[in-house]
């Protein structure tokens, strides 16, 4: 067992002071993670509060198994999402779990808004307010980092999380951004860390845990390790998670300019091959994970003022955001891709939803939805990077009521202006790039965060095409459901879901027993279920109605790979899942 | 006999401190805390890695500070710890040019590298080598 775990640092903002406390049963029962952290939730949050309310509490956490064995690198957030009002889940790696393990804490609360701007230090049980005025209207998160780890001196392991300008104006989807490269991203953490006034949290401690026997545990992790760096996750350190570029644009199932078409005839130039040939300048890794799979891509560019005077860009990419950022956006050149990966990167906004937003607002000011007025002159068009650069400027600056929709998503537009049945959204929460068939689109609707990553039904999809048929409705609802059960396991302890086929439950179990935790296989998987359980509870009574889905037109009409989405599937396949969230 | 722990190319190495497990592990612990070997980013991820750990100096600058005469000069470089004569001063610490020995807070004792070989198998980007005499 691990007895610092169990311990929770309770900060308030309002009151700037903290408490330790312990939590051993929410620990010992539900491992850490999601399954602590929802707990955590329950106890500090009403459902009914505003997201940017200061009532509305932040959640961090880590699991059993953080700093023990590889690839178990990711902290856990939680939080209501100023984005789209439900349950606010995000996770990052980089240092922020093996930091806030080595810290001698499970979980951090963080309730209340501060009067005046500030970042927090946690370094073990010391716990500094720290005056963070100057930061304020610093809108880089690279520089915001610079300047904290300058002031807090050079040496020895933490993590800094930040927020840049997009946090700060309460953008409902911005991120908090971690060792510059990894993000809390998605529902708008970055947006309820501004609400409280807080621009950075900085995590360091100096803890050692020893394992219930030393041989045992020797041998388990050379055999997770050797797994780690083996096929198939090693896939993720080569060309990474961009590598379905091609694969996805040849089953035709690549979302192009708003879902208008499937495949991209530039998918070539945007594919991971290209990227990594001419563009990669950099693999690195989370704390405590051999794979290495942040790729960083170089960008030079010349000063406009001075004809030799060049800035060398690093920045992160991956699938999602070649997706979001490339393809959606219909950009055919790598350097644009870039540029506005750099710039969604700099103020910390989401770079998925930052592309469903944009390729909404072409097609429509393509239709006539939106005036060239309303928009400040601007006309977006497929392809035009540089006006998209200068709408995200705007956006920034919230500088109309345009622009103010825009940064609260597609449905906030949709609301004034129309064009529903081309909004690439679920409940408030915009599409990954994933038109595989009916399983991608039903993970995003049934998910408990309306994440591609909570149920992979792209997956479940891709398996079935090479069977030739889909499952029944009912089969589908127990996939998804089953896999979703499954993932809060690994997300409770707090394992990267790049490790899921290294982390079996068999597995799971002999490591939990090395540390002297006794779970059985069975036992794992029915506490899965449970977790996934509470947190569509939770949802509910923050106003959560399944029901309620609308699909949007699009979706079903651009053919999948299976052909066009049948609605009466996907809506028989809610009503079987929601049945499974009811037990009997 | 292992001489000594070399660093092959650390422009290789990606940052995931698993050597740095490794070398705690080895004692039994889970920790970055305790490690003989450090890696740390040289002021921004995209920069890369710098990767401190003993050269085993052939004329090793912190033999000669040590007040207790604790560590004793390898024959083919580096130094032995004798935990036993050491008072825990850290004027080791000091005197390695390079900052290869930490202290051990809980312990109170300087750490340096055992020359043991043992997080190289933990390096899946070749960045370290052992040099065998």
């Amino acid at each position: 067992m691990d007895p610092y775990l169990y311990r929770v640092l309770i900060i308030d903002l309002s009151k700037l002071s903290y408490r330790i406390e312990e939590r051993k049963e929410y620990f010992q029962k539900y491992l850490g993670g999601v399954g602590t952290g929802i707990h955590l939730l329950k106890e500090f949050l009403n459902p009914k509060v505003d997201p940017n309310h200061p009532d509305n509490p932040i959640i961090f956490s880590i699991g059993a198994l953080t700093g023990k064995f590889p690839m178990v690198s990711k902290m856990v957030s939680l939080f209501k999402s100023p984005h789209n009002g439900l349950l606010g889940e995000s996770h990052a790696g980089g240092r922020s779990a093996i930091a806030l393990w080595q810290a001698g804490y499970g979980a951090i609360v963080i309730k209340g808004a501060s009067l005046i701007p500030l970042y927090i230090t946690i370094d073990g049980s010391k716990v500094n307010f720290r005056d963070a005025r100057a930061l304020w209207g610093i809108a880089d998160t690279a520089t915001v980092g610079r300047l904290i780890r300058e002031r807090e001196g050079q040496s020895g392991f933490r993590t800094i999380l930040r927020i840049g300008k997009a946090g700060e104006k309460g953008i409902s989807y911005a991120n908090v951004t971690t060792e510059t490269y990894r993000h809390f991203g998605r529902l708008g953490l970055g947006a309820v860390f501004g609400s409280k006034k807080l621009k950075g949290l900085v995590i360091s401690g100096k803890r050692t845990v020893l394992p219930k026997d030393k041989k045992e545990y020797l041998k388990l992790y050379d055999e997770i390790y050797e797994q780690c760096t083996s096929f198939p996750t090693k896939k993720y350190h080569e060309l990474g998670t961009s590598e379905n570029i091609l694969p996805l644009n040849a089953l035709r199932a690549l979302p192009t300019k708003n879902l208008k078409a499937t495949t991209f005839e530039k998918a070539e130039i945007l594919s991971g091959e290209n990227l990594a040939i001419n563009f990669l300048g950099r693999r690195i890794a989370c704390s405590h994970c051999p794979v290495g799979c942040i790729h960083l891509a170089i960008l030079r560019e010349r000063y406009p003022d001075d004809p030799y005077f060049f800035k060398t860009n690093f920045v992160s990419y991956d699938y999602e955001p070649i997706y979001s950022l490339g393809t959606l956006l219909g950009i055919e050149k790598v350097e644009d891709f870039l540029k506005l990966m750099i710039t969604v990167e700099k103020y910390g906004i989401d770079a998925i939803t930052t592309g469903v937003v944009l390729a909404w607002i072409t097609e429509a000011f393509l239709k006539g939805l939106i005036s060239k007025n309303e928009i400040d002159g601007l006309s977006p068009s497929f392809g035009d990077a540089q006006t998209y650069l200068k709408m995200i400027e705007r956006m920034i600056e919230s500088s109309s009521e345009f622009y103010l929709r825009m940064g609260h998503g597609v449905e906030a537009l949709v609301e004034k202006y129309g064009g529903k049945e081309f909004a690439l959204s679920y409940f408030g929460n915009e599409i990954s790039g994933y038109h595989t068939g009916p399983g991608a689109h039903l993970t995003h609707i049934t998910g408990a965060r309306h994440s591609h990553l909570d149920s992979a039904g792209y997956s479940i999809d891709q398996k079935f095409l090479k069977e030739g048929k889909l499952p029944t409705p009912k089969e589908m609802a127990q996939k998804l459901f089953e896999e979703e059960a499954l993932r809060q396991v690994l997300t409770s302890l707090v394992i990267c879901l790049f490790a899921r086929n290294v982390y079996t439950l068999e597995r799971i179990e002999r490591c939990l027993h090395a540390f002297g935790w006794n779970y059985s296989e069975k036992e794992l998987l029915e506490l899965g279920k449970n977790i996934l359980i509470e947190k569509n509870n939770l949802k509910r009574e923050m106003g959560f109605e399944i029901e309620k889905v609308s699909i949007p037109k699009r979706v079903l009409e651009t053919p999948s790979p299976f052909g066009p989405l049948d609605e009466s599937y996907l809506k028989e396949t809610i009503q079987f899942y929601r049945k499974l969230l009811t037990p009997i | 006999m292992i001489k000594r722990l070399e660093i092959l190319d650390s422009e290789r190495c990606v940052g995931c401190q698993s050597c740095m497990f490794a070398c705690t592990r080895r004692e039994g612990k889970a920790s970055l805390e305790g490690s003989r070997i450090r890696v740390r980013s040289i002021g921004g991820m995209e920069r890369g890695f710098i990767v401190i750990v003993c050269r085993a100096c052939k004329d090793p600058s912190c033999m000669y500070v040590c007040p207790v005469s604790a560590l004793e000069k390898r024959e083919v470089g580096g130094v032995n710890l004798h935990k036993e004569k050491c008072i825990g001063c850290g004027k080791c610490l000091e005197a390695c040019p390079i900052s290869a020995i930490s202290m051990d807070e809980e312990e109170g004792k300087p750490l340096i590298c055992l020359y043991c070989g043992y997080c190289k198998n933990y390096c899946a980007y070749d960045v370290l080598e052992i040099e065998k005499i």
